[in-house]
């Protein structure tokens, strides 16, 4: 459903800083497929996933997504396909709203907006059920202001939020790397839900290994801007980090240190 | 008593003009706070809203209810190149708003003609609505606050009227967008709405609403000059902070919007008890300038109990 055709992106051409993020990348989701992303920094893991998203556009190559091409399509049309969570709990809210105006604005991803009401009573009803699910209280404060909840609230309802509208893709840049391990836990455990429940095809980047072995039915290790070991099924399931560390050297012929991924 | 007398009437002149300049400090409200946009078109619109009113008035005898349209729409038009220079064309949000000013002072005086239009003798919005009412001499009071009385009343309508809609409107779908989009870009696009699109119609709306204001001041004190609008930025954001600092547990929206008109009134009052107690006005917009400062630093000196405050919430 989504196919990734020899991308490559450059950030900085021709100057000093030049880096060569994604080198002729090529990557195809299936249906209902939960992918785990791994890779060292700098691999092109975000720049793969902002591609996606449209924040940046590529050097040449193209995406499609359920055969529409969205490669050069602007960032805000294509947001209607797409579910979002970002790394930052600040980046998926608007922390001077209230959780029922976040939830309006994301209710109405893929709508032309017009002057009808931005919020409708019939709405608030689904607001509360859909938030009774995230089992953090939050229905009993709908027009509680975003900027008061903690990061991993905030992150619950990013995550909500991006699934509300049915998603084509839902599109994770370790959306708990910045939470406590407890919270991550749980906003991870509430990923998976949600995914399972709307039956979501996923791109989840992560540099816990553990997690990324534990969630989704296929996992897919990029350095230097390319794929270099995809694995799902029965495979993946039983996966160990060691066999990830080895698979890394043995392709990469340099050491997988990575203080943050070895010590997670 | 003569002296306090006098200053009563004074500071009620004072209050019949801070209604039509809360409009102002309003369309401020909505770029600079709604909109986060450090907007300074506002100098421009504010004079092309006098500017345009007083050369459809002095220029054409039209209808003075339809020249404050047309002035607002001329807002809203300056507002959208402001959006374009933004938006499109990637300047800066401070440079953008500055170029569209400086561009508007010329513009102002081409459609003026000259440097100051007088429309005393013509038919204002305030001649209008006097000559609905009987003389001052018939009522019993002097003509003077029977005109005070008018044009508070005539701010007052529209102050109204504009509360009105704006609230209406960023209630709606798109209002909705554009306080997002003041908030955090980045998510309402990952939301599907154009945020270039919301800036600039959220700068049509504020500059729009500053350009109304410039034309209701025109008409009401009787004359446009091509500088009035100097220093309007600053007058807006006075409202906005006296606003605040007096209703500073205000959460809602509407609340905060009377909050800025009542800041508009202070300020005005401000002012002309300063200029009655034999303050030079030449000095007057250093004493705003120093007032805005004194009010926008009043966190710094309360952080820690803000922050308590904060905690408590």
């Amino acid at each position: 459903m989504l196919d990734i055709g020899e991308l490559y992106k450059t950030f900085n051409a021709y100057t000093i800083n030049e880096k060569k993020v994604l080198k002729g990348l090529n990557l195809t989701l299936n249906e209902s497929d939960f992918v785990t992303v791994i890779g060292g920094n700098g691999a092109g893991k975000s720049t793969m996933l902002n591609m996606i998203a449209g924040v940046h556009y590529p050097d040449s190559g193209n995406i499609r997504l359920d055969g529409i091409d969205i490669t050069r399509m602007p960032e805000y049309k294509r947001a209607s396909y797409l579910g979002r969570v970002f790394q930052d709990p600040m980046m998926g809210t608007a922390a001077g709203m209230e959780i029922e105006e976040n939830l309006a604005l994301a209710y109405r991803r893929g709508k032309r907006r017009s002057f009808g009401w931005g919020i409708t009573k019939a709405e608030k009803e689904l607001y509360v059920e859909q938030l009774k699910k995230l089992d953090l209280g939050l229905e009993n404060r709908l027009t509680t202001k975003v900027g008061l909840l903690s990061g991993g609230q905030r992150q619950a309802l990013t995550l909500l939020m991006s699934a509300l509208k049915n998603p084509k893709l839902l599109l994770l840049d370790e959306h708990t790397a910045a939470l406590d391990p407890k919270t991550a836990q749980k906003v991870l455990e509430l990923t998976e839900k949600i995914v399972k429940e709307n039956s979501l095809t996923a791109l989840m980047i992560t540099h816990n290994m553990k997690h990324a072995i534990q969630y989704g039915n296929r996992l897919i290790m990029m350095h230097e801007g390319k794929i270099i070991y995809d694995i799902s099924g029965e495979e993946k399931k039983h996966l160990h980090v060691k066999d990830l560390l080895d698979k890394f050297e043995s392709v990469s012929g340099s050491e997988f240190a990575n203080d943050r991924m070895l010590l997670s | 008593m003569v002296t306090f007398v006098h200053y009563l009437l004074s500071a009620l002149g004072a209050t019949s003009q801070g209604f039509a300049w809360a409009i102002l400090a309003i369309g401020v409200y909505v770029s600079f706070r709604i909109l986060d946009f450090p907007d300074m078109t506002s100098e421009g619109s504010f004079a092309l809203g006098g500017s345009v009113s007083a050369f459809c008035i002095a220029g054409f005898g039209i209808n003075p209810i339809l020249c404050l349209l047309i002035s607002t729409l001329a807002g809203m038009a300056a507002g959208a190149v402001t959006g374009f220079l933004h938006t499109k064309l990637r300047i800066p949000p401070i440079l953008a708003g500055i170029l569209t000013m400086i561009a508007l002072y010329s513009v102002n005086l081409s459609i003026m003609g000259k440097s100051n239009t007088p429309l005393l003798a013509q038919k204002t919005i305030l001649s209008m609505a006097k000559s609905l009412f009987p003389s001052g001499a018939e009522l019993g009071i002097s003509d003077n606050l029977l005109q005070i009385m008018i044009t508070m009343g005539l701010g007052i309508i529209f102050t109204v009227l504009v509360i009105l809609l704006l609230y209406w409107f960023l209630g709606t779908e798109i209002g909705c967008a554009i306080r997002a989009t003041g908030n955090n870009e980045a998510m309402v696009r990952a939301q599907g709405a154009n945020t270039d699109a919301m800036k600039i119609i959220g700068l049509m709306v504020g500059n729009g609403l500053i350009a109304l204001s410039g034309g209701l001041v025109a008409q009401t004190q009787g004359y446009a000059d091509v500088s009035m609008g100097v220093g309007a930025i600053v007058i807006g954001l006075a409202s906005i902070v006296i606003g605040e600092v007096i209703f500073r547990r205000v959460l809602s929206f509407a609340s905060r919007l009377i909050s800025i008109v009542v800041g508009s009134i202070i300020y005005r009052i401000i002012i002309a008890s300063v200029l009655f107690m034999g303050f030079n006005s030449n000095n007057l917009k250093l004493l705003t300038a120093v007032m805005v400062a004194a009010a926008l630093s009043i966190p710094v000196f309360k952080k820690d109990k803000v922050r308590i405050e904060k905690e408590a919430e």
